[in-house]
């Protein structure tokens, strides 16, 4: 029997109730995990536990693949039409907007960041990221070839099967409208596994699934952790594709996982040290604001964040300190306060983590220009962080953070600067600020990165696509490219005429 | 003049009231020049039942103004597909929700039954207003690689203009939706003409733009007589398209009168003669029923009906028999009559031209198997009517009748088939049942026309593109061909590294 979680908000912000089921959603029933465990969520801004969820084990992947492909050998699949699909993600992005500042109001809970935030952008977004895939339902085309009189050959773009989705903590909600909003247009039937950390709109989600009329079995909601739900789903036989947005340190077990297995399809979107390069004729006020926004945006939990900001010497000191100036202006609080700019980190684990990296800069020798350290005594809070006077070497330079927290870098040339943009593993997104569009555009070209942003930074756009070069990720999500993760392409060729 | 009636549906004990005024900016206005009216009647009883301002040639420069000011501030390139896609789905939920009035308006002066009239046509319509609001936020260029080191060059789909529209009055509503859907998706504006004939349920759905939220001018509604508001939209030096579909010998002259104004761009949707064959392999009971569905669907009143058969010799008596029973169940009447398969013609003018043939088709001596028979009762009735015995050379066989007259003939092979199906200058529709699937293959490349139905008839989805070769039309509706009907090209190419040198040396 699955339990029930019941929140009221009484904030400056938001009034209202939430109550929905915490059982694992299987073949359209919410029950309790195999081994009747749960796990425990914690609402980061005071670190104390507010929820339990059951804990799914690799029993209860086998038992949703099942319900899975049930469904798509019935009810899913090719069984349902692309317009009536359409109509069941019409109809879900509705539903969310009927109960937009709800889900708000609980991804701010479980995940920290401000409501504000979670109002005007990631419920926002989510809903349209729905409704966006609700209209590519019924247009998925194939090919028709010409060979000859004698041959009709054509290609069906047909769905995939069961799929095996993972998603993380930064944006629980909106990964998870990235990743069924494509599957389900397409036609196939999902088993998900939310972050451990934040599944309270994944869950809230599935009634609001249920009620839009999607059949049971179409999705399957499986709250648990990586190493064992995770790992379960990457290694099934029976599930053809695993979609994952996450660390490149885990993307690498799953594709390992899947190609040990049965050499299941992997898309991954991974982690990023995205460059961003201010030149001396960029509009620096401009610049400044985007950096800030590209460092910051999320308390720096994105994967696209800027977070190597190279600017050129020319501007270097003024931008420096209009850049501190900004983030001082950040304001750091409890994320239903009307004035929050910045909430919590997300967990007790990621907190660990950005401050061990804020001290090994500070022990490889780089400068706290601003921040640095913890902001009051309850809660995952870190202050707006820059540091100055690095070397390419340190850590805080290489690898991802994921935290509040700004490399500022001075640099002279041009190739040089590109250079260094480009040294590094990963290859997600990359920004350029000048006025000089030649220079930019020619700049943008020569990043080696999934998206480039001139002038701009972190900004998406549902219809564009997203992904990583290099150990950044495979496969691309939003836009039309993200129907080609979740189809299966068949040639058909039909002889009307060849005789052997 | 502009003002709302309350027009009585005696049949169902109500009223429906529908603004009579000409629908421009967001509002029913009178004629800025005329005192003229259209008169609306019920073809089921002959009577009037409401009358609607005429608009003028000068009423047309109005709207076309109205939609010019729109797509420069508040529409084209001011508005993004995520907008658009939101109104437009806005309306198709309004289109549900009003959809058992508006088919009821549909049946009063059209005459089609009311339950095809909600449950397909408007049916089809919301279906078709959702497809194009799911394109709208879909609109893409191409990049396209020059050479990487001095030109970036990619193409921009942008939206045409100020499009002009003129619809018939076989599918008033449904019409509207394929025009209005794809040319909204991809960010035109529009002067919509209906037919002056069923102009009542343009002028409902107009009360429904206002309450979707689409800012004034994007559509714009004027009845008018077709030489007058037809003419003056397809002359128009400030309209950038016109969208048709009607009769070949209108399409003409607004072809005509594009190539003479401003050479706006022109689609046309026309008319048919379409063939349907009936090979020996198939299914006779299956194809009898899909041939009755296509000449007595809408009474016949339909571009693609299936006005023509060729039967293989060897089923021709077979099929005959089980054609004339199956048709014979057809039943024609009132459309608020539950047990009405067919409603009246829509206009004496329809009815008068459709015994014209049915008349001439005796003279000419072809043999009537069916129908053929006056009621003498009152509305614009004409019973199912088939002739055998047919030659190539008959006005029955040859010319459009837009009616629920069938003609048959009959070949030996395969390649006299496809000859007598292809022998027209129209192209819209074809239908081949037959269960040979080589024959299936090789016939449906042979016929010349637009849609090529392969036992089936007359079956159409949002998703498929649909229009004529040869004299049946230019362009397609429907699909994401339509986009291309109302979108046009930009190429633009970016220099981000050529430096040129003037004269140049060779």
């Amino acid at each position: 029997m699955s339990q029930i979680f019941t929140h009221e908000f009484n904030t400056p912000v938001y009034k209202g109730k939430t109550s929905f089921h915490t059982g694992l959603y299987i073949n359209g029933k919410f029950v309790e995990g195999s081994d009747k465990t749960t796990i425990d969520i914690v609402n980061p801004a005071t670190g104390k536990v507010i929820a339990k969820v059951a804990e799914a084990t690799p029993k209860d992947v086998d038992i949703a693949v099942e319900a899975a492909q049930k469904a798509f050998d019935t009810t899913w699949g090719l069984n349902m039409g692309g317009s009536e699909r359409s109509r069941l993600l019409a109809k879900l992005a509705r539903l969310m907007e009927e109960h937009q500042e709800e889900l708000a109001a609980l991804e701010a809970l479980d995940n920290g960041k401000t409501f504000s935030w979670a109002m005007n952008a990631d419920t926002a977004v989510a809903i349209d990221t729905i409704r966006y895939y609700a209209g590519w339902a019924d247009k998925i085309h194939g090919q028709v070839q010409e060979t000859d009189e004698k041959k009709l050959t054509y290609s069906r773009h047909e769905p995939i099967g069961v799929v095996g989705q993972i998603i993380p903590w930064n944006f629980p909600l909106l990964m998870l409208t990235w990743k069924i909003g494509p599957a389900l247009a397409t036609g196939n039937c999902i088993v998900m596994k939310p972050s451990e950390f934040t599944p309270l709109t994944a869950l809230r989600m599935c009634e609001l699934i249920q009620e839009a009329g999607f059949p049971a079995g179409v999705f399957n909601l499986l709250t648990g952790y990586g190493s064992t739900v995770g790992a379960a789903i990457s290694s099934h036989m029976k599930i053809e594709k695993v979609a994952f947005t996450g660390s490149t340190m885990v993307g690498r077990k799953i594709m390992e996982a899947a190609a040990r297995s049965n050499l299941k399809n992997v898309t991954l979107e991974l982690g990023g040290k995205n460059p961003n390069i201010i030149f001396n004729d960029a509009d620096l006020d401009q610049a400044v604001n985007w950096a800030v926004h590209g460092s910051y945006w999320n308390h720096g939990q994105a994967c696209t964040a800027g977070s190597r900001i190279f600017v050129q010497s020319g501007i270097y000191d003024e931008f420096l300190a209009k850049f501190t100036d900004r983030c001082r202006s950040l304001k750091v609080g409890d994320p239903f306060a009307p004035d929050s700019y910045q909430g919590p980190q997300a967990s007790k684990a990621q907190y660990d983590r950005i401050m061990e990296f804020i001290q090994s800069g500070k022990d490889q020798g780089a400068t706290v220009h601003l921040g640095g350290d913890r902001n009051g005594t309850e809660g995952y809070y870190i202050n707006p962080t820059i540091f100055t006077n690095t070397t390419p070497d340190m850590k805080i330079v290489q690898e991802e953070i994921f935290g509040p927290v700004g490399v500022i870098i001075k640099f002279e040339d041009e190739e040089d600067v590109i250079r260094q943009a480009n040294d590094t593993l990963y290859g997600l997104a990359a920004a350029v600020f000048s006025q000089n569009i030649t220079r930019a555009i020619n700049t943008a070209h020569r990043l080696k990165a999934g998206t480039a942003w001139i002038n701009c930074v972190n900004q998406i756009h549902t219809n564009v696509p997203f992904g990583g070069f290099k150990q950044s990720g495979i496969g691309r999500e939003l836009g039309e490219y993200a129907l080609h993760n979740y189809t299966a392409v068949k040639a058909v060729q039909v002889n009307l005429g060849y005789v052997m | 003049m502009a003002h709302t009636v309350k027009i009585p549906v005696p049949a169902l004990n109500k009223e429906i009231s529908v603004s009579t005024g000409l629908f421009i900016n967001n509002e029913f206005v009178p004629s800025v020049d005329s005192s003229e009216v259209i008169q609306c009647f019920n073809p089921a009883t002959e009577e009037v039942i409401a009358s609607v301002v005429a608009g003028s040639a000068k009423d047309i420069d109005v709207a076309v103004a109205a939609a010019r000011t729109a797509f420069k501030t508040t529409w084209g390139k001011n508005v993004t597909g995520w907008e658009r896609s939101r109104l437009m789905n806005k309306l198709a939920d309004l289109i549900e929700r009003d959809a058992q009035e508006l088919a009821e308006l549909e049946t009063l002066n059209n005459g089609k039954p009311v339950a095809v009239a909600r449950d397909f046509d408007i049916g089809d319509s919301i279906q078709c207003l959702r497809y194009y609001a799911g394109w709208a936020d879909k609109i893409t260029g191409q990049t396209i690689e020059v050479d990487n080191k001095s030109k970036m060059a990619f193409t921009r789909h942008e939206p045409i203009g100020v499009c002009g529209q003129i619809i018939p009055w076989n599918y008033p509503i449904n019409m509207w939706s394929w025009k209005v859907a794809p040319a909204l998706a991809v960010g035109c504006t529009i002067v919509m003409k209906p037919s002056e004939i069923t102009p009542l349920t343009a002028l409902k759905l107009s009360e429904l733009v206002v309450e979707a939220g689409f800012p004034p001018g994007v559509i714009n509604t004027v009845p008018s007589l077709g030489p007058v508001g037809g003419a003056a939209l397809s002359a128009h030096p400030d309209v950038d398209k016109v969208a048709f579909t009607g009769s070949t010998i209108t399409g003409r002259k607004i072809m005509e009168a594009a190539a003479k104004s401003n050479l706006k761009k022109v689609s046309l949707e026309l008319g048919g003669k379409s063939p349907q064959l009936i090979f020996e392999s198939a299914d006779l009971k299956q194809a009898a029923a899909w041939s009755a569905l296509g000449i007595c669907y809408n009474t016949g009143q339909d571009c693609t009906a299936g006005s023509r058969i060729y039967v293989q010799d060897s089923v021709y008596d077979k099929f005959i028999d089980i054609l004339v029973s199956t048709v014979k169940e057809t039943v024609i009447g009132d459309g608020f009559d539950k047990s009405t398969g067919g409603g009246p013609l829509v206009s004496k003018a329809q009815f008068d031209r459709v015994w014209g043939y049915i008349d001439a088709g005796k003279a000419e001596g072809a043999k009537v198997v069916l129908g053929g028979e006056r009621r003498n009762t009152k509305g614009y009735f004409v019973d199912p009517t088939i002739f055998t015995d047919v030659n190539s050379d008959m006005k029955i066989v040859k010319e459009e009748i837009f009616g629920p007259v069938l003609s048959i003939g009959r070949f030996k092979t395969e390649e006299e088939a496809v000859a007598l199906a292809n022998n027209t200058t129209y192209g819209l529709g074809a239908g081949l049942h037959s269960t040979d699937a080589s024959q299936c293959m090789r016939v449906s490349g042979l016929l010349e026309a637009g849609t090529v139905w392969v036992n089936q008839y007359n079956v159409l989805s949002n998703n498929v593109p649909f229009g004529g070769k040869k004299q049946s039309g230019i362009g397609r509706e429907l699909g994401s061909y339509a986009l291309e009907e109302y979108t046009s090209i930009k190429a633009v190419h970016w220099n981000i590294g050529e430096k040129l040198q003037w004269p140049l040396s060779l």
